[in-house]
């Protein structure tokens, strides 16, 4: 395998960043926009709700 | 009929049909066109139902004038709320997800009989929860608390205009797919397409909150469920409720980069950095749904404050960017152009006789200076006792959803008429005037509310005079509050005046405007320095310049108003409990 030439299809692509590829993403953004709320506002409040005691 | 000869726009044995914009050159769905138009008129019908009962409303909270009784007051609070907060708007979002998605793209439209399954149920909807509150036993306004129990089809009218909206978010996604697959554009989507697809992923938390409380209201209100929770309710509620009001926001922003796009030629400044931007409204902008919780002793200091204080300040920072970027954008324009003498010059020299540049900058402007500013003081924890539950919330949101979100919807109206309606603006001198009209009535709406809740007038109440032989305990505000109440009903006056202008613009406009076709397409879009509308919006790249001192001038006034406004209010706080 040593020598042989490389192809052009055989050359690395180029990097595309990370905060591109998530920019790019609609889905893996709808994911996050979804989720961060879900959990920091509801489920977190929800949490706090259900630990008030019940008056006697 | 052979694979070879299959059309590429062809989905099994439907086949997506186009014309050419005259104007931009873009390929124009008909199926997406007629959908834009659907919603779009739907969406201006409620913003005429709605503020005709906003007008009521400020009238009865007019001490001179308190013209309805209290029953009426409160029913005809309750459906200003739904009409202009909820179908005007998102009637309207929906339009622009499907110009955002379909017409930039330049794409056929993902499954367009959906679009018009989700049509008719938001209009089902609309329409049911509209009757249920004009019968009279659903006076709950639009935020609905229990144990306020309004009749079982208030909540089901809403369920359906919600699954409708939903699936007209789920269409401008397939969009996204279809164009991607079919490469109708390179690279990353536009920037006006990417704060689309911000308002639409805040629209999916939005409805999911909605549908999670509506649902266990709607069979409460059938007798199904014994109790509701009022503070769960709450809770969940303002995901639905503010979260609403954080889709306008980014479909406003959208619109800002569009019209600054197609009158005068803006690029953003930095691509990346108004994508950030609008991330940061994707992971932040729905928590500020917590200040409306902030005075409930059931949920800890803890989530208030990460929840506002923190986070919510990100999704400012977005704002800010934006507040910087748009100005900056066209001042980068404008400059190309060749208005380059002074500091001001591109400003002074923008096409003002435009009335969807004027509706987009007054839009800007005052959503910055009065929503933006009033939203952080409002958000803070400490400085939102002096407020909550006073009138100074209601003038809070009229500045963002009035003055922000409706007059930039406003100005867009004066390119999507010619654009997707073919038709030329009739009256163009009333529709030069008409975005100042209301602008200026929205803003004195807003600056008084918020003035009289500063003086403590309570929001969402028939009679602020609060008269001995009425009540146990007399009470009485400043003379400058029933000062700010009645201004408060001017300008309400002068905002519906504007509205009903851009009513019957609007309307005159599709019906007897004058037919649009190449010869005429260009001018029909107004007075502008720049004919060539089409790259800016639909290309990815920046503006490539920095050299704004006009727009740093700007930021500038803002930060010093900002900081002045923010200090003189824990002025107030400190005399309201003062330390001894």
């Amino acid at each position: 395998m040593a020598d042989e030439p490389r192809t052009e299809s055989a050359l690395p692509l180029e990097r595309i960043p990370f905060m591109q590829r998530l920019l790019d993403n609609p889905f893996m953004l709808l994911f996050i926009g979804v989720v961060v709320p879900t959990v920091v506002y509801i489920l977190w409040g929800v949490m706090e709700i259900t630990q008030i005691p019940l008056a006697k | 009929m052979t694979d070879a000869a299959i059309p590429a726009n062809v989905l099994g044995t439907l086949a997506a049909k186009f014309r050419t914009c005259p104007a931009t050159g873009l390929k124009v769905d008909l199926a997406a066109e007629r959908l834009i138009k659907a919603n779009a008129v739907a969406a201006v019908v409620f913003l005429m139902i709605g503020g005709i009962f906003g007008l009521l409303v400020a009238l009865t909270r007019w001490p001179a004038v308190h013209l309805l009784s209290s029953d009426m007051f409160y029913l005809v609070l309750t459906a200003h709320g739904l009409d202009v907060l909820l179908l005007w708007i998102i009637f309207f979002e929906i339009a622009i997800l499907y110009f955002a998605s379909a017409i930039i793209l330049s794409s056929r439209i993902a499954a367009p009989r959906w679009g018009w399954v989700a049509f008719a149920l938001m209009i089902i909807g609309g329409v049911m929860t509209n009757i249920a509150v004009l019968q009279g036993d659903s006076s709950v306004m639009f935020t609905s608390y229990p144990p306020l129990k309004a009749q079982p089809h208030f909540y089901l009218g809403l369920i359906l205009f919600a699954v409708g909206a939903l699936i007209g978010c789920f269409i401008f996604l397939g969009t996204l797919v279809i164009a991607k697959e079919e490469r109708t554009y390179e690279g990353s989507i536009p920037l006006v397409t990417f704060g689309a697809l911000t308002a639409c992923i805040i629209a999916v938390f939005t409805i999911a909150s909605g549908a999670i409380i509506l649902i266990p209201t709607f069979l409460w209100s059938v007798g199904y469920i014994s109790h509701i929770d009022t503070l769960t309710y709450k809770l969940v509620w303002w995901g639905m409720g503010h979260s609403s009001q954080q889709i306008n926001v980014s479909a406003h922003v959208a619109i800002w980069y569009l019209i600054g796009a197609v009158t005068v030629g803006a690029k953003p400044l930095s691509e990346k950095v108004s994508r950030g931007a609008f991330l940061l409204y994707i992971f932040f902008l729905q928590l500020a749904s917590a200040h409306h919780l902030l005075v409930e002793p059931g949920l800890s200091s803890e989530w208030k404050i990460v929840n506002t204080s923190y986070m919510m300040y990100l999704a400012v920072l977005g704002s800010m960017v934006h507040g910087m970027t748009v100005p900056g954008s066209i001042e980068a324009a404008q400059r190309k152009n060749g208005y380059t003498h002074g500091v001001f010059e591109w400003l002074r020299k923008a096409p003002w006789g435009n009335p969807a540049f004027a509706g987009m900058f007054l839009s800007l402007v005052m959503f910055g200076f009065l929503g933006g500013i009033s939203g952080v003081i409002l958000g803070t924890e400490q400085l939102n006792i002096m407020m909550h539950n006073t009138i100074y919330v209601p003038g809070h949101f009229h500045a963002t959803v009035v003055t922000g979100t409706t007059l930039a919807f406003m100005a867009v109206t004066y390119l999507v008429v010619p654009l997707i309606f073919q038709r030329q603006i009739i009256w163009p001198k009333l529709a030069r005037l008409q975005p100042y009209l209301f602008g200026l009535g929205a803003a004195g709406i807003s600056v008084f509310m918020m003035g009289a809740g500063t003086l403590g007038v309570a929001r969402r109440h028939w009679d602020i005079t609060f008269p001995a032989s009425d009540v146990m305990l007399p009470h009485g505000y400043p003379p400058m509050a029933s000062l700010m109440m009645g201004l408060n009903g001017l300008s309400a006056i002068l905002a519906a005046t504007g509205g009903a202008l851009y009513i019957a613009i609007t309307v005159g406009s599709i019906l007897f405007g004058k037919k649009v076709d190449a010869s005429n397409a260009a001018a029909s879009l107004g007075p502008m320095p720049k004919k060539i509308v089409r790259d800016a919006v639909t290309k990815y790249g920046d503006a490539g310049t920095w050299h704004l001192p006009g727009t740093y001038v700007l930021v500038a006034l803002f930060f010093t108003t900002f900081v002045l406004y923010y200090f003189v209010n824990w002025k107030y706080l400190s005399e309201l409990w003062p330390m001894q």
